[in-house]
C-alpha cells in the first residue's frame, strides 16, 4: 500500500515539473511579452503579418496579437489583460479613454466601409450617395440584410448607420445577425444572396468567390478610422506599459506609415488602407 | 436445532493421523483458532478450532451460505477483517511471520477459472512470474504442469477461447505450479458438465496423491467430497458441526441436519422403551426398532438409517432371519434417483430404500405394492438429543 | 464540390512542398495534444484504478462527477482555464496565457476526465473475483494493480484513442487559452477556423484534411495495436 502511494505521489511530482518546465522555458524564449488586442478584420487584411517582424526584430519584444471583436479588445484593455489596443471603433474608443482605462489614443489609418450586395439589387440602393437612405430602403423593402451582430468595429459602424436612419432592425425578419467574422459573414450575405455592411480590405480579398457588387461608398460615416490606444497601468500595474508604448509609437512612426501607405497595391491594386498618423480625425475624408 | 459444542482431543488425533500418514511431523500444518466473521450483525463464520495435517485432504460440505467460501478466504487471508488467529507450521501469521509471505506459501482455485487474457502458457506461469522466478526455471514448471494436466497441446491457444474443462484445467495448473504448500479450491468443478467434471476430478485425485499437497476442497457435491477426502468437515450457518473421515460423517452423522445433508435418508425420532444390554428397543410411531447403542430408558433418541442399508424382499411371511428389523410396508413412491430407484415406503414410520432397476424389475416393484423391508440393528446410527460429540 | 476537390489539392501540394507555416502547425498541433494526452493518461489512468478498486463514503458520487466529466464542454474548461490564468487571476504570475503551455493546460483538463472514466468502467468490468485470484497467487498490491492494469488493456487503448481524438479536434478552448498566435499557438483547428472566417475556404479544407489525416493515421496505429491483441 505504501508502495503504491509512494509510486502516486511521484508520478504527480513528474507531472507538475513537466507543466512547469514547458511553462517556465516558453516564458523564458519570449524575452518580454506585449499583448495586442486589435480587430480580426485588422489580423485579416494581413497588415499586421507585415509589420509585427518589423517591429519584433527592431525592439526584440514578442508580441502576441489577441484577434477577437473591438468589444472584446475593449473589454480585455478594461481588465488590464492587454496591454496596447489596435481597434477601429470610435464612439467606444472615447468612452474608454473617457473611463480612464486607455491613454494616448493615437490616430494611425483609415480606410472605408461599403455596403454591398447582389448584382439585381432588389431595394435598387446601388449608387446612392448616403448610406442611412440605402439602409431606409432596405428596411421598407424588407430585403434580407446580413449583421456581423458580434460587437466588432464594423458592426458598430452599421447600428450608427441605423441609428442616423432612425431604424431599430433588430427582431425583425429580414435582419439577420452571424455573430461571425467578416469573412465568413460576407460568405453567408453571397450564399443567401443579402446585403451587407463589409470593410473594403476584407471585401477586395475576397471578391472573386463571391457574388457580391460595391452598391454604396464614399459617404462620410462609412470611414473606418483606426487608432491605437495604450492601456492605462495606473489601473492595472502588471500592464507593459513600456512595451505598449514602444508598438504605439511604432505605429504613428514614419517608416510604418509609408508602409501602410504601400500596403495591398501589389494584390489588389489599389492600397487596403490609408495613413493617418499626426492628423486630426475631423480632417479625413474630406 | 441446539447449539452442540464439540471438543478436540488433539493428542489422540494427532498420533493417529501421523500414524496414518506415516510421518513424524511435530504439528499440524495449519490450525485455525476462534475464527469469527460477522457482517452487519450476521455471523458468516464462526469456528472454534480447527486444524490439518501436512499432505491431508479435508472437504467442506455444507448448502449454499454454510460458510465454506468464507472460511477458504479468511484462511488465506483475502478476506478482512476476521477476528481469530492462524497458525502455520506452529508460527501465528501476522507476527512471527507476514501475511505476505504466508499468502505466498498457498494457492488457491475458484469456481471460475478466472484466467488472463493470454496464451494457457503464460497463465500457467503468471503465479511465478509474479514470484520473480528465472525464466528457465519457469519454463521447465510450467511444460511439467500443462503435462500433468494434459493440456500441453493448448499451451499456445488463447485463454479466450477454451472450452470450461481446459479453462479449470490451466486454473488448477496454475495453482500446482506454484507447489504450494496449502492448496485451497472453492468448488472449483461445480461449474463443469459432467464429463469434464469427471475426468477433471479423477486427474486431481491421482495428482493430489502424486505430489502429497495438503488440501482443502470446498464443495456440496457429497459424492466428491467422499472420493477426494480422507476427511469430511459439514458446516452449516458459519459453523462445524462434524468433522472426521467420510465413512464415519456419512454413516455416524452427529445430528438431524447433517445426516440429511450426507444423505441419510431415514431419520426417525422415537423414544427408547427397552434396553438390552448394548441394545435397546425404540418406539417409533407405535412400532418397535431394535438399535445399538448407550441410551437410558425413557430417552428421546433419533434413528438414522441409511437407503443403501434397507432391504426389500417380495415375501411378506416373516423368515427366519438375523435381521430384527422386518416390517411389512406399502411402497408410496418410487422415484428414480441417479443410478438408483429411491423407494418410498409407508410402514407406520416412513421409510427410504434404494433398489437398482434390475432389483425393481425382478421384485416387480409398483407403487402401491405391499413389500416387507427389513434392515440391520447395528445399520442404525443413534443420535441421542443432548448428546456432545467426543472422537476423532 | 469543386471547392473540396481545390481543397484536396491544395492539401496534397501543402505537404508535398513541406509548406513551413503548415509544417509547423501541424508540429504544434501533435506536440500540444500529444503531451496534453499523455498527461491526461497518467492521471486519468491512476485515478480511475484507484477509485474502481477502493471503496469509500461517497464513491457513487465520484463515480458521478468523472462521468459528467466525460461529457465537459471543451469551450467551458476554456473559459475557466483562461480565467485562471488571466494576468490578474489567480495563477497569473506564472503568465502562461496565450501560450502553447496553457494550451496543454486546457486539453489536459479536458481528455483527464475521459480517460479516467473509460479507465474506471474497464476496471470494473474486470471479474470481481479476479483480483482475489491474482492476490492468492500471491501478487503484492502494486502488482495486483499492474496486472488489472494489463488485463484491461484493450479498453484502456480505446481511452487513450479517445483522450487523444478529443484533444486534436478541440477548438473552442484552444482559441480562448491560446490565442492563435501566428508560428506560436496556432494549430491546425485554430488555424482552419481562423481560415474560414477569412473566407479562405480552400485553405481551411486543405487544413481540415491535413487534421483528418493526421487524426487517421494516429488511431489506425493504436487500433492496429488494439486489434493484434484480440484473441485469435
Amino acid at each position: 500500500m505504501n508502495r503504491k502511494i509512494g509510486q502516486k505521489i511521484l508520478l504527480s511530482v513528474i507531472v507538475v515539473s513537466l507543466l512547469f518546465i514547458t511553462g517556465m522555458t516558453s516564458v523564458q524564449a519570449q524575452p518580454k511579452t506585449i499583448i495586442l488586442a486589435t480587430t480580426t478584420s485588422t489580423q485579416d487584411s494581413g497588415l499586421l503579418d507585415v509589420l509585427l517582424p518589423i517591429f519584433e526584430k527592431k525592439t526584440n519584444y514578442f508580441v502576441k496579437t489577441i484577434a477577437v471583436g473591438s468589444g472584446q479588445a475593449m473589454a480585455m484593455g478594461q481588465k488590464g489583460e492587454a496591454d496596447v489596443l489596435l481597434v477601429h471603433s470610435p464612439d467606444a474608443e472615447k468612452k474608454f479613454i473617457a473611463e480612464g482605462y486607455g491613454i494616448n489614443r493615437r490616430l494611425i489609418m483609415h480606410n472605408d466601409y461599403i455596403i454591398v450586395g447582389t448584382s439585381n439589387d432588389p431595394s435598387k440602393i446601388k449608387g446612392l450617395k448616403s448610406s442611412s437612405e440605402a439602409f431606409k430602403k432596405i428596411s421598407s423593402e424588407k430585403t434580407l440584410f446580413i449583421s456581423r451582430g458580434d460587437n466588432s468595429g464594423t458592426h458598430s459602424k452599421e447600428k450608427a448607420i441605423w441609428k442616423v436612419a432612425g431604424i431599430n432592425p433588430e427582431g425583425e425578419k429580414w435582419y439577420q445577425q452571424t455573430g461571425l467574422g467578416m469573412g465568413q459573414t460576407l460568405n453567408v450575405a453571397a450564399e443567401k444572396k443579402g446585403y451587407t455592411l463589409a470593410d473594403r480590405g476584407t471585401y477586395l480579398a475576397l471578391k472573386k468567390n463571391l457574388n457580391l457588387d460595391i452598391l454604396v461608398e464614399g459617404d462620410a460615416i462609412l470611414l473606418n478610422i483606426y487608432h491605437v490606444i495604450e492601456v492605462n497601468p495606473a489601473k492595472w500595474p502588471k500592464v507593459n506599459v513600456a512595451g505598449g508604448k514602444a508598438f504605439a509609437d511604432f505605429m504613428v512612426s514614419k517608416e510604418t506609415q509609408d508602409i501602410i501607405k504601400t500596403f495591398g497595391i501589389d494584390k489588389f491594386g489599389s492600397p487596403l488602407f490609408f495613413p493617418d498618423a499626426g492628423k486630426k480625425e475631423e480632417e479625413l475624408g474630406k | 436445532m441446539d447449539d452442540r459444542r464439540w471438543t478436540m482431543n488433539n493428542k489422540d488425533y494427532r498420533t493417529i493421523w501421523s500414524e496414518r500418514l506415516g510421518m513424524n511431523e511435530s504439528g499440524p500444518i495449519l490450525e485455525a483458532r476462534n475464527i469469527e466473521v460477522k457482517r452487519g450483525g450476521t455471523i458468516l463464520l464462526n469456528i472454534p478450532f480447527l486444524s490439518i495435517e501436512k499432505g491431508e485432504i479435508l472437504a467442506l460440505i455444507g448448502p449454499n451460505g454454510a460458510g465454506k467460501t468464507t472460511f477458504l478466504q479468511a484462511l488465506s487471508y483475502l478476506l478482512k477483517p476476521f477476528q481469530g488467529e492462524i497458525f502455520f507450521k506452529g508460527q501465528k501469521v501476522g507476527s512471527g511471520q507476514s501475511v505476505f509471505e504466508y499468502r505466498r506459501k498457498l494457492a488457491m482455485v475458484f469456481q471460475e477459472p478466472l484466467l488472463f487474457d493470454t496464451t494457457v502458457f503464460n497463465n500457467v506461469a503468471s503465479g511465478l512470474k509474479i514470484r520473480g522466478m528465472k525464466k528457465k526455471e519457469m519454463e521447465d514448471r510450467v511444460v511439467e504442469q500443462l503435462e500433468r494436466f494434459g493440456i500441453s497441446h493448448l499451451s499456445h491457444r488463447s485463454a479466450k477461447t477454451l472450452s470450461g474443462g481446459e479453462a479449470q484445467r490451466t486454473s488448477l495448473a496454475r495453482a500446482f505450479a506454484l507447489q504450494p504448500e496449502i492448496l485451497l479450491l472453492d468448488e472449483p468443478f461445480a461449474s463443469l458438465d459432467p464429463p469434464a467434471r469427471e475426468s477433471l476430478v479423477e486427474d486431481l485425485e491421482r495428482i493430489l496423491k502424486l505430489t502429497k499437497t495438503t488440501a482443502l476442497i470446498a464443495t456440496h457435491d457429497r459424492l466428491e467430497a467422499l472420493r477426494l477426502s480422507d476427511r469430511v468437515a459439514v458446516m452449516n450457518r458459519g459453523k462445524v458441526l462434524q468433522i472426521g473421515p467420510p465413512d464415519e460423517v456419512m454413516n455416524r452423522p452427529v445430528d438431524e441436519f447433517v445426516a440429511t445433508f450426507v444423505g441419510v435418508e431415514t431419520i426417525l425420532p422415537g423414544k427408547v422403551v427397552k434396553k438390552n444390554g448394548g441394545s435397546f428397543l425404540a418406539s417409533v410411531s407405535g412400532k418397535e426398532i431394535e438399535a445399538v447403542g448407550e441410551v437410558c430408558l425413557g430417552e428421546p433418541v433419533i434413528l438414522c438409517i441409511r437407503p443403501e442399508n434397507v432391504i426389500l424382499s417380495a415375501h411378506l411371511s416373516k423368515e427366519t432371519t438375523s435381521v430384527r428389523n422386518v416390517f411389512q410396508g406399502k411402497i408410496e413412491r418410487i422415484v428414480p434417483f441417479g443410478l438408483y430407484q429411491k423407494v418410498q415406503l409407508g410402514c407406520g414410520f416412513p421409510l427410504v430404500a434404494y433398489v437398482t432397476n434390475h432389483s425393481l424389475e425382478e421384485l416387480s416393484l409398483t407403487e402401491g405394492k405391499e413389500v416387507r423391508a427389513s434392515f440391520k440393528a447395528t445399520a442404525i446410527h443413534v443420535v441421542r438429543k443432548g448428546e456432545s460429540w467426543k472422537g476423532f | 464540390m469543386d471547392l473540396i476537390f481545390e481543397g484536396i489539392k491544395k492539401a496534397f501540394w501543402l505537404i508535398i512542398t513541406f509548406d513551413p507555416e503548415v509544417m509547423g502547425i501541424t508540429f504544434l498541433s501533435l506536440q500540444v495534444s500529444g503531451i496534453a494526452t499523455l498527461i491526461s493518461l497518467f492521471i486519468g489512468i491512476s485515478t480511475g484504478v484507484t477509485v474502481a478498486l477502493s471503496r469509500f463514503i461517497g464513491k457513487r458520487i465520484v463515480v458521478s462527477l468523472i462521468n459528467t466529466g466525460m461529457g465537459l464542454p471543451p469551450v467551458v474548461v476554456g473559459l475557466f482555464v483562461t480565467i485562471f490564468l488571466w494576468r490578474n487571476g489567480p495563477l497569473g504570475f506564472f503568465e502562461i496565457l496565450y501560450t502553447p503551455t496553457a494550451m496543454i493546460i486546457a486539453q489536459t483538463v479536458i481528455a483527464t476526465p475521459i480517460v479516467m472514466g473509460i479507465t474506471l468502467a474497464a476496471i470494473q468490468q474486470l471479474p470481481q473475483k479476479l483480483r482475489l485470484q491474482i492476490l492468492a497467487l500471491g501478487a503484492t498490491r502494486l502488482q495486483m494493480v499492474w496486472i488489472l492494469i494489463k488485463e484491461a488493456r484493450l479498453p484502456l487503448l480505446a481511452a487513450v484513442m479517445a483522450g487523444f481524438g478529443g484533444v486534436i479536434s478541440e477548438v473552442g478552448a484552444s482559441i480562448m487559452v491560446g490565442g492563435n498566435i501566428k508560428g506560436y499557438s496556432r494549430v491546425l483547428t485554430t488555424a482552419t477556423v481562423m481560415e474560414t472566417s477569412r473566407g479562405n475556404f480552400e485553405i481551411a479544407i486543405a487544413l481540415g484534411i491535413i487534421l483528418l489525416v493526421l487524426a487517421f493515421s494516429i488511431n489506425f496505429i493504436i487500433t492496429q495495436i488494439q486489434q493484434r491483441e484480440r484473441p485469435r
